[in-house]
């Protein structure tokens, strides 16, 4: 048998253009969606109430700057936190003592259960509760105390709220990362003789971190914008600088267009650093999926 | 050394094993040795089975009754007057070290290189010196045909590849016993045969070995006995030949028949 048989050989297929589809409706669609855009866009630019002109002498202010900065070093450091705490927390519920994987879980239920609004203003308070602290052996010797009051600042109350409430959501984070690895990666560390805790720590815990990385991003950027909420209690962050400086001036909207565009300046960046470890990562061990 | 011995001379011994998930038994009062150097292909219809029974050889799962021993040393317990007691994780580790396994999926470490794959375990158990467990790698990479690829990672081997380096990793431990659970099951069918030709070179050197396989004429070749496995128990055991040429059980039959093993 012939393969050839229904092809005519002087018909070359490779000088025979193929012209797309016309797809009416595609370009309605497109056109439509454009026109709107450039219609939002000049409203935007038009309106005066924005203010762009003050937009832009504030946007450099020194207090707009410094507030920037403390939002910065607050997702920092509640990330930090977040994520110590989450792997301890994510070790407890995967425990075998069933005590502390119900402690981790009641702290979960607890600090994810509550809106972190809620719980700034708690730790900003929790002077009322505890008047000041005390360390030393129970009904023994103090070999410190103090003021709860001057203890907790604005600052110290914001890191706690945010690193706790932090801790809770990256525990289950890192939770899921871990169960997420294959088990028979964990059986082969077993059966060449690893004992469980360095099956852990050179088989587990690198895949699983892996897994993790565009999820602990998405919590980076989430607190980043959550550290907003820190301005209820006077921490002088970036909407807090912002309230100070339209406060004065009564240039509110101008004044919030430019923390709306430091904030997004930042998650752009934080981006930018979770698609370069990302990349990093996939580069160091080159891993497909099997 | 014969003094702490529990057993006959074989180097594994199964007694009385059972071993059932929920109501479901899977095998019971099973009991089977391996001698020194001996090859024991496990094979029988899926399901019977006989990958648990593996498994419980190095305690990847454990039994509800019954005991396994290797070298006379029962495994994941320790006698305790007249009763046993289970031993710790760290001691059941140390146990796994006589045993190596090669499993169907292969389970290369997916964040190591091949290098760090079979060097991880001699290091970080054995105690191992870098350069004295990449000593062993290279003679062990050279064995199994595969000394240009010490750099690579597992995502770039071809399944024939990465068993062999999985059988690699297994004997850098130095074990005792190596344990095969379908290990070419998973593979395309034209690279069973390097696999299986790094498993023959092995049991001709005197290694003894388990082995669940579905290759009947491997098995033909390369047991010195035969178990095969059905309803929860070995429904026929002995030489290749017994089982394979001359059965006697209609049950062997039917499976050899099925798999078209003539």
């Amino acid at each position: 048998m012939k393969i050839n048989d229904s092809v005519d050989p002087k018909e070359d297929l490779d000088t025979q253009r193929v012209l797309p589809h016309r797809n009416f409706g595609l370009l309605t669609i497109n056109t439509i969606v454009v026109i709107v855009v450039l219609l939002t866009i000049y409203s935007v630019a038009d309106n005066k109430n924005y203010g762009w002109p003050i937009v832009g002498e504030n946007l450099f202010d020194g207090l707009v700057l410094k507030g920037l900065m403390l939002t910065f070093e607050l997702t920092v450091i509640a990330l930090i936190l977040g994520l110590i705490f989450g792997v301890c927390l994510a070790l407890m519920r995967l425990h075998q003592s069933s005590v502390l994987r119900w402690l981790a879980a009641l702290y979960i239920w607890l600090f994810r259960g509550t809106p972190l609004l809620v719980q700034i203003l708690f730790w900003y308070n929790i002077s009322a509760l505890y008047p000041s602290i005390r360390i030393g052996i129970p009904w023994g010797p103090t070999f410190w105390s103090g003021n709860v009051n001057s203890i907790i600042t604005a600052f110290v109350a914001a890191v706690l709220a945010l690193g706790l409430h932090e801790a809770a959501f990256m525990s289950e984070v890192v939770r899921a990362g871990i169960q997420g690895v294959d088990g028979g990666q964990i059986e082969a560390g077993k059966a060449v003789g690893l004992r469980s805790r360095q099956v852990f720590f050179m088989v587990t815990l690198p895949q699983a971190i892996r897994l993790i990385i565009p999820a602990i991003g998405n919590r980076a950027i989430a607190v980043l914008k959550d550290s907003s909420l820190v301005s209820v209690i006077g921490a002088a962050e970036l909407l807090f600088s912002a309230e100070v400086i339209y406060g004065r001036t009564y240039q509110t909207i101008p004044l919030l267009v430019v923390a709306t565009i430091w904030y997004l300046v930042s998650v752009t960046l934080l981006t930018l650093i979770q698609r370069y470890i990302e990349r990093m990562l996939a580069n160091k061990a080159r891993n497909a999926d099997e | 050394m014969n003094k702490t011995r529990e057993t006959g001379n074989a180097v594994i011994t199964i007694k009385n094993a059972t071993k059932s998930y929920g109501r479901h038994v899977v095998f019971s009062n099973l009991s089977v040795e391996v001698e020194e150097g001996g090859v024991l292909c496990i094979i029988g219809p899926s399901g019977t089975g006989k990958s648990t029974l593996l498994r419980c050889i190095n305690r990847l799962e454990v039994l509800d009754k019954g005991a396994v021993y290797i070298d006379g040393e029962r495994v994941g317990c320790k006698k305790e007057g007249n009763h046993y007691r289970t031993l710790a994780e760290d001691a059941i580790a140390k146990q796994r070290q006589k045993t190596g396994m090669v499993f169907q999926q292969f389970n290369l470490f997916k964040h190591l290189s091949v290098m760090d794959n079979i060097t991880l375990a001699p290091r970080k158990v054995l105690g191992l010196s870098d350069s004295e467990a990449r000593q062993i790698a290279v003679g062990l990479l050279q064995r199994v045909g595969l000394s240009d690829k010490a750099k690579a990672y597992p995502s770039e081997l071809s399944g024939g590849q990465k068993q062999r380096i999985a059988i690699a990793r297994a004997l850098a431990m130095k074990p005792k016993v190596m344990l095969f659970d379908e290990p070419t099951s998973a593979l395309d069918p034209e690279l069973v045969g390097e696999v299986l030709t790094v498993m023959k070179s092995l049991a001709a050197e005197g290694m003894t070995m388990v082995i669940v396989t579905h290759e009947m004429s491997f098995a033909r070749n390369v047991a010195t006995a035969i178990a095969f496995m059905d309803g929860g128990s070995i429904a026929a055991y002995g030489t290749p030949q017994e089982v394979l040429d001359h059965p006697s059980n209609p049950r062997v039959r039917q499976f050899l028949s099925a798999i078209e093993y003539s």
